[in-house]
């Protein structure tokens, strides 16, 4: 498993699209002729994933958001796989 | 996309596919259009298209394929992209790119396309211009570019046979000249005018294995930068395809003059009357018609899939090829080696063995023509 550094932004990968489907109660990640439709915490990731905050910002966030700690090992892990089925890219 | 509910009331269509045409500039031999495409009625209004759109998307709809014919034909296409775009669908456009000059271009992405899909029939400017009999070639690597240009990603389309099966390696290095995101080599699969030409398409077992192997090492080399899918075609398997994913389960399709249908060769089946977008909306058609209940669940099933414990993922494969190879629609597609029928896949494969990959003489192939369908 790849690392991936906290100081990286990450972003939606080109030619993939974000979205709320009410109809599926669920975010879908879309993308050429396909969907992937995102379970809860993939979705908390991923709607954060702007190109503009940090991954360290995103664990953050999340932390505060759900009250929980020590998220940066499984957002880290996420975004790694995400970085590798071009979901998202990683921005310096 | 596999997310319809496996009881009761069926999921959305969560895939839509407006064929908006079947004018085409090309004459494609493996085209999977109806071969009577020539006296199929008048084509929906811009008008109506939009109301499936609207509909469409309320129920679920999400992704939306723009096809044909050539789409690019119909000049209420950036509307249409464009009222998809605002109705929140990710929009596809599946051409050979004859028609896509660089305004046009422009204004799709203005309007929100998402995505296109560019089809090539060979690596060669010979066999490309031959196999869709016109002069496209030179034209498809300039849309190419344009699509670059565009910061689209790169889908390149090709559909594999027996004529240029062999330049897959050619075929893969043209892709990765052009920058390709991802290449669907895509073997043909036998309906429309692929059906009457099957003698002539259908490639060989050393073919189809030398194509593998030459994939797959392309596949190491390139790694990720440029994703290869290739579609075996289902004659060499003894497992049927989950057609569509199930009739009536993901997908609607809405003909050039209204006719919605399960799949988009699902027009040969047998006794069914397809509704019109003309004449019902898009929720009745999709849960309330006879035509997409017709093979819905597992009760229309004959044996062997009837007991089968794999239907419930394969759903006895794929009713049009069914149809086509034994002339009732409910039996198991033929591909399954546990179909009484698999006789006639195997033994159409067998002549293509016998055949070898001789040049054609004795069968013509029949140029996609909207005159040969009319009666």
């Amino acid at each position: 498993m790849a690392s991936v550094d906290t100081a990286v932004r990450p972003a939606i990968g080109r030619g993939f699209r974000l979205q709320w489907e009410p109809a599926q109660e669920a975010h879908v990640l879309l993308y050429p002729e396909g969907m992937v439709k995102l379970n809860q915490s993939a979705a908390a990731i991923l709607t954060r994933c702007n190109g503009r905050r940090t991954v360290a910002d995103i664990v953050t966030d999340l932390e505060s958001t759900y009250g929980l700690a020590g998220l940066t090992q499984d957002v880290c892990a996420f975004i790694a796989i995400a970085v590798e089925r071009t979901w998202v890219e990683l921005l310096a | 996309m596999s997310d319809a509910t496996p009881a009761g009331r069926p999921g959305p269509p969560l895939w839509l596919l407006l064929e908006l045409t079947y004018r085409c500039p090309l004459h494609c031999v493996f085209c999977y259009n109806p071969t009577d495409f020539g006296s199929v009625g008048p084509e929906l209004e811009t008008a109506d298209w939009l109301r499936v759109l609207a509909q469409a998307r309320q129920l679920g709809a999400v992704q939306l394929g723009l096809s044909g014919g050539e789409p690019l034909v119909r000049d209420d296409l950036e509307t249409i992209v464009a009222a998809a775009h605002r109705l929140g669908f990710y929009t596809n456009l599946i051409t050979s790119g004859v028609g896509l000059t660089e305004p046009r271009l422009q204004a799709l992405k203005d309007g929100g396309l998402d995505h296109i899909q560019l089809s090539f029939q060979d690596s060669t400017r010979v066999l490309n211009d031959f196999l869709s009999s016109t002069r496209t070639f030179e034209l498809k690597s300039r849309v190419a570019e344009l699509i670059r240009k565009h910061d689209y990603p790169m889908v390149l389309n090709v559909v594999l046979h027996r004529l240029n099966i062999d330049h897959v390696e050619e075929i893969l290095g043209m892709a990765e000249r052009m920058g390709a995101d991802y290449v669907e080599l895509a073997n043909t699969q036998y309906y429309g005018w692929a059906w009457r030409n099957r003698g002539e398409l259908l490639p060989t077992r050393a073919q189809l294995q030398r194509a593998e192997e030459v994939t797959a090492r392309f596949r190491e080399r390139v790694g990720s930068r440029m994703r290869i899918f290739f579609v075996v075609p289902d004659y060499f398997e003894t497992r049927p395809k989950p057609c569509m994913s199930g009739l009536g389960r993901v997908f609607l399709g809405i003909a050039p003059d209204g006719v919605a249908l399960p799949c988009q060769a699902a027009r040969m089946l047998p006794g069914l009357a397809f509704p019109n977008v003309r004449e019902a909306s898009v929720a009745s058609i999709w849960y309330d018609s006879p035509a997409f209940n017709r093979y819905r669940g597992e009760s229309w099933m004959k044996e062997p899939c009837r007991s089968c414990p794999e239907r419930s993922h394969d759903f006895g494969g794929c009713r049009c090829q069914a149809y086509l190879l034994t002339g009732d629609a409910a039996n198991a597609d033929p591909v399954c080696d546990l179909s009484p029928h698999h006789h006639l896949v195997t033994e159409a494969v067998e002549r293509a063995e016998r055949r070898g990959t001789a040049p054609v003489a004795e069968h013509p192939l029949m140029f996609r023509d909207h005159r040969a369908g009319l009666k």
